[in-house]
């Protein structure tokens, strides 16, 4: 039986403070009217009541960071030699996050296929990763825009966290998921939990019943394939988008990034920043040539790489999480589950003769 | 709306000679409107105008240049359509504008703000005066003054200012050029430092995603913008407050005397920054030298697009 422990919501503060005595712990805090992750300050409030505006992407995927510090120098005994010297950045530390949604979460397991995988490795990405733990916030509502019922996942899903926290009564109902979220459940100020563990169990099942009637999309890859060509139908789709990076930047999901070497005199940073399909630099080639000229071809490229080209690598794994923010964050509300059920219900217009 | 049907009858009439009408109709849910493109008769049920339609449309326009556009306006969207036209961004004979008394959009952070969560709506219903909003069972009354666009409070032009259909009876425009800018004159008056710091704040939770940029109508370089390019290399790609702020300054010089503040760049922010502010305080400044006011005449020339010999109100030879 996994150790289960009950938080009073008045100890909270107090119990992420004792957290941060040894790690960095994030959490979500107000800014301005969004709700985003923030480094824990016991002197500003947490916001727990409903998903963040962004997801914690950036705690183990940062929006910009400096891979390789570097210096040119010449050579003193042949000055026709520039000599580089470089140094690494590899993050240091072990961090907590707190309060990200099941979906938020579960995100980070579709970036370990990709930069963890068996015929390569991405350090920078890894020791984040590896330090990184959990505490991840079920959801005890939904909304309009969630459908994590449709990629196989559901508003209480454990998957890739350490802890889960479920909202019952006036605290938190937590739940080692890890043999590491166990070790994170030591604290004095928290209780048994086991008797609350049937009043956990009917939040979940509500949230869960809230949500809307799921949608088969396991003919999804196939269908987007079926599509791919169709200009026709890209260009309906992607009539009301703007083309920009909010859908990209607010998934916990998507993980392109860019490669650029900032340089200042002798002094250089090679750094890696996040990047997006949206964008027309995305795929620009050196000669001038870009093979996603319109953003009918790089709507297509971001709902099938999700729906289609990642399950066709990744054991038919949907590389989106459903948590909705491309679509409640989307200044033209693009809706991407219209778009995959659209795709599903194509049917190629047959020339005859 | 009450004028629905009728816009609708005038788009059923024009369809046939154009390309495509762009309008708005429901979305997610029915707090949320989204564009909405026209290309066939049945599309035209859909269409759905009011106090949701908060997209200025006029942002496709330069996109869709040589096709046979028609676009829905609102009065300030109007005015995003003729500085179009006044930079020959677009061409008038290919454009067919649908005008509607309009009175007032809302501000969706407003009812963010004012309800704390509006995830899961079950309906809405709106009347001149109030929206009745139902989350999660419960019912919400909000005064439509007090979730209403901030542009809209001290709208001069409820009625499009250019167009070839006009629905329903015009509310009647203003003529005077005396924008308001209380809020920012307010914000004018704090030292530097702690401007400077509001911005800074503000900044930091950019996600550089340039949704201000994409949904500015006026935005025109598109793909081309300063802000990616590489060569030459105006902003670092490091996450930076300074990077973000100097694409705001960016931004808010390209429209200095071209911004129709529509706003929305600040209706587009995810995060919710409020960039609309420096675009405004570009604009009051040209005001004050130029007289001139963006996208009321298509004859007009924006200022900083046009030159004279000696300006009126800039006395540069009086050293």
């Amino acid at each position: 039986m996994a150790l289960v422990k009950y938080l009073k919501s008045s100890d909270l503060k107090s119990w992420l403070a004792e957290l941060a005595q040894k790690n960095s712990v994030f959490a979500p805090r107000y800014e301005g009217d969004s709700v985003i992750f923030a480094p824990f300050d016991p002197e500003q409030e947490i916001f727990i009541k409903n998903a963040a505006t962004a997801p914690p992407k950036k705690t183990v995927f940062p929006q910009s960071e400096k891979l390789v510090d570097f210096k040119y120098s010449k050579d003193p005994e042949d000055l026709s030699r520039i000599l580089i010297d470089a140094k690494e950045n590899l993050p240091e530390g072990t961090a907590i996050v707190f309060g990200g949604r099941p979906c938020d979460v579960r995100g980070f397991t579709m970036f370990d296929r990709v930069y963890m995988s068996e015929e390569a490795t991405d350090i920078y990405y890894k020791t984040r990763r590896d330090n990184t733990s959990f505490i991840t916030l079920a959801c005890d509502s939904t909304e309009n825009t969630c459908f994590c019922n449709w990629v196989n996942s559901s508003p209480s899903d454990p998957t890739g966290s350490d802890v889960l926290a479920i909202p019952v009564g006036d605290g938190l109902l937590l739940k080692a998921v890890s043999d590491r979220g166990e070790s994170l459940l030591t604290s004095k100020l928290l209780s048994d939990g086991e008797s609350r563990i049937g009043e956990g169990e009917k939040v979940c099942k509500e949230a869960a019943e809230s949500l809307s009637q799921v949608q088969d999309l396991s003919n999804a890859p196939q269908k987007l394939l079926e599509v791919f060509d169709s200009i026709e139908f890209w260009e309906d789709v992607s009539a009301k988008c703007l083309s920009c990076g909010a859908c990209t930047y607010l998934c916990p999901t998507c993980y392109c990034f860019n490669i650029t070497d900032e340089t200042k005199g002798l002094q250089a940073s090679r750094i890696r920043s996040w990047d997006n399909c949206m964008s027309a630099l995305f795929t620009m080639e050196a000669s001038g040539h870009n093979p996603r000229p319109t953003k009918a071809h790089r709507l297509k490229n971001r709902v099938g790489h999700k729906f289609s080209y990642y399950p066709d690598l990744h054991d038919g794994v949907i590389s989106c999480c459903g948590c909705g923010r491309c679509i409640k964050s989307c200044p033209a509300g693009v809706d991407i589950r219209e778009i995959v059920l659209k795709a599903i219900e194509f049917e190629p217009t047959v020339v005859e003769g | 709306m009450k004028f629905q049907n009728e816009l609708k009858d005038s788009i059923r009439k024009a369809l046939p000679e154009l390309d495509v009408v762009i309008g708005w109709c429901g979305s997610f849910d029915r707090l949320h409107a989204t564009p909405h493109f026209i290309r066939r008769e049945e599309d035209i049920e859909k269409l759905e105008i009011g106090p949701l339609s908060v997209h200025n449309l006029a942002t496709y326009l330069p996109g869709l240049r040589g096709k046979k556009v028609g676009i829905v306006v609102k009065g300030c969207d109007s005015r995003s359509v003729i500085e179009l036209l006044q930079e020959k961004l677009i061409d008038r004979e290919d454009i067919t504008i649908f005008g509607f008394p309009c009175t007032g959009v809302v501000d969706q952070a407003k009812i963010k703000k004012a309800l704390g969560y509006v995830g899961n709506v079950e309906s809405c219903d709106m009347s001149d005066k109030s929206m009745v909003l139902v989350i999660d069972g419960q019912t919400h009354l909000l005064n439509f003054s007090e979730i209403k666009a901030e542009k809209c409070y001290s709208c001069k032009y409820p009625d499009a200012i250019i167009s070839d259909h006009f629905v329903g009876d015009k509310i009647g425009n203003g003529d005077s050029t005396d924008a308001n800018y209380e809020a920012l004159e307010t914000f004018e008056k704090l030292p530097v430092s702690e401007r400077f710091g509001y911005w800074l704040k503000e900044l930091d939770r950019c996600i550089r995603c340039y949704a201000c940029r994409n949904a500015c109508p006026l935005c025109v370089c598109r793909d081309h913008c300063a802000a990616e390019s590489r060569e030459p290399h105006w902003l670092s790609q490091e996450n930076n407050v300074r990077d973000k702020l100097m694409f705001q300054v960016i931004h808010a010089y390209h429209l200095a005397g071209r911004c129709t503040e529509c706003g929305e760049c600040q209706r587009a922010c995810p995060v919710d920054i409020p960039v609309l502010m420096l675009k405004q305080k570009m604009n009051k400044e040209v005001r004050d030298i130029f007289k001139y006011e963006a996208g009321v005449d298509p004859e007009e020339t924006p200022p900083l697009l046009s030159f004279k010999m000696e300006e009126e109100n800039i006395t540069e030879k009086d050293w």
